[in-house]
């Protein structure tokens, strides 16, 4: 690297004196995951740039609030997952939210048809894809933003033991989802 | 114990145990010392447990795959921000509301996204004709490098150079740097610690050009500067 990168929580300590290069840095180095993970809830590209401006606002207004019991990543992910929960359930409410029903019986009704030309790993990402947004969003944690079980349980708000059991539950159904698909991974 | 440790189980059943449950953070490499040194004990000679382990992997790389080709947001999302971040005084954000009520509650049941939007569009004409900003990022230089945004105009057009900064530069330095030069990061850094940098908003002639490239090299903070044709 071409300079001296400074830990998250020093960043944090920055933006608390009102420091904007430190804000954008922060920006920076986490809005592309954050967007990511947000994507994955919302599915909608729009919303998911509206909720991470909102969430990197939220860390320039609040960041003297910022205790350090947690990972600065930690705590943009769970600021990002209360803000995009809260858009679905006001998608819900005006019955807007049906698009990724869709994407599940895209695999469910007829996987020969729709996945029968793709290779292993395409028809694994499609099954991934095809999770529920619950099964999705742990897996996401656990893979793609290396969160650990206490991490999970902190961004997710469920206990420890859950947090394991969820992520069983939700690689169960990727492996029924891959049989559905052609896959045979030996489980389950 | 394992899943093939137990009679008629070769392969891991609705009721797992502990050690099938981590094996997702094992495999991430996110999981305790004390729990990895378990998993690992087990897994010698628990042939169906490493079986498990590779289903684990796969899951892994299509799921890190997966989230990779999502893609990254327009740099309107960092124009935005900051220019709302630049519209809001620290007597403004001192006014944020109290601990008492809670900051979460409090602040996300005062914002909406499109009104933010909106606000943030009009302070950021405000800010274009003051100042000079900082537009885009730094990115882990381990990651690929996000090529979001080029498509905006912005972007597109202009002048812009290829720096690296010295390894000791503070970000304060870097700043003053740029706003001597009337310059702003666009992308980077990439692998090699490379910053592209726009140096102006139109496109200067050659020797103009080579003038400033000439001396953005005497800067104690800079380690190379090229110029750079746009990518598109």
């Amino acid at each position: 690297m071409a300079m001296q990168a400074p830990a998250d929580e020093a960043l944090i300590g920055r933006i608390a004196r009102g420091d904007r290069l430190a804000m954008q840095v922060l920006f920076a180095r986490h809005h592309v995951r954050v967007y990511r993970f947000v994507l994955r809830l919302l599915n909608d590209e729009m919303a998911a740039e509206d909720v991470i401006g909102d969430v990197f606002l939220d860390v320039w207004r609040q960041a003297s609030r910022f205790e350090g019991r947690s990972a600065v990543s930690t705590w943009l992910i769970a600021i990002a997952r209360f803000k995009a929960l809260s858009l679905l359930r006001k998608r819900r409410e005006a019955g807007l939210d049906d698009e990724r029903a869709e994407s599940v019986e895209e695999i469910a009704d007829d996987p020969e048809l729709a996945i029968a030309k793709l290779d292993k790993a395409e028809k694994l990402r499609k099954c991934l894809a095809a999770l529920s947004p619950e099964h999705r969003e742990i897996i996401d944690l656990v893979y793609y933003h290396e969160k650990s079980v206490e991490e999970v349980a902190q961004i997710v708000g469920i206990p420890e033991n859950t947090v394991k059991t969820r992520m069983f539950y939700a690689r169960k159904k990727l492996g029924e989802l891959c049989k559905m698909a052609g896959i045979d991974r030996g489980w389950p | 114990m394992t899943a093939s440790n137990t009679p008629g189980r070769d392969r891991p059943t609705d009721e797992p145990n502990e050690i099938e449950l981590l094996l997702p953070w094992y495999e991430a490499g996110t999981l305790r010392r004390r729990d990895r040194e378990r998993l690992e004990q087990a897994l010698h000679g628990d042939p169906e447990l490493a079986r498990h382990v590779d289903r684990v992997r796969e899951e892994l790389a299509e799921t890190i795959h997966l989230n990779e080709s999502l893609g990254a947001p327009s740099s309107a999302v960092a124009d935005r921000l900051m220019a709302a971040v630049e519209a809001e005084s620290p007597a403004g954000r001192r006014r944020a509301p109290g601990a008492a009520a809670g900051w979460l509650t409090g602040f996300f049941a005062s914002l909406s996204p499109r009104t933010l939007a909106v606000a943030a569009s009009f302070a950021m004409l405000a800010i274009a004709l003051q100042s000079v900003m900082l537009v885009d990022i730094f990115t882990k230089p381990q990651e690929e490098p996000v090529y979001r945004g080029l498509d905006a105009p912005a972007h597109r057009n202009g002048t812009f150079a290829m720096v690296r900064f010295a390894r000791q530069a503070s970000a304060a330095q870097i700043t003053n740097f740029l706003q001597n030069y009337q310059a702003a990061l666009v992308d980077g850094p990439t692998a090699g610690g490379y910053y592209r940098v726009r140096i102006a908003m139109t496109g200067l002639a050659k020797d103009e050009i080579g003038r400033i490239m000439t001396r953005m090299r005497r800067e104690p903070i800079v380690e190379f500067a090229e110029a750079d044709e746009p990518s598109r």
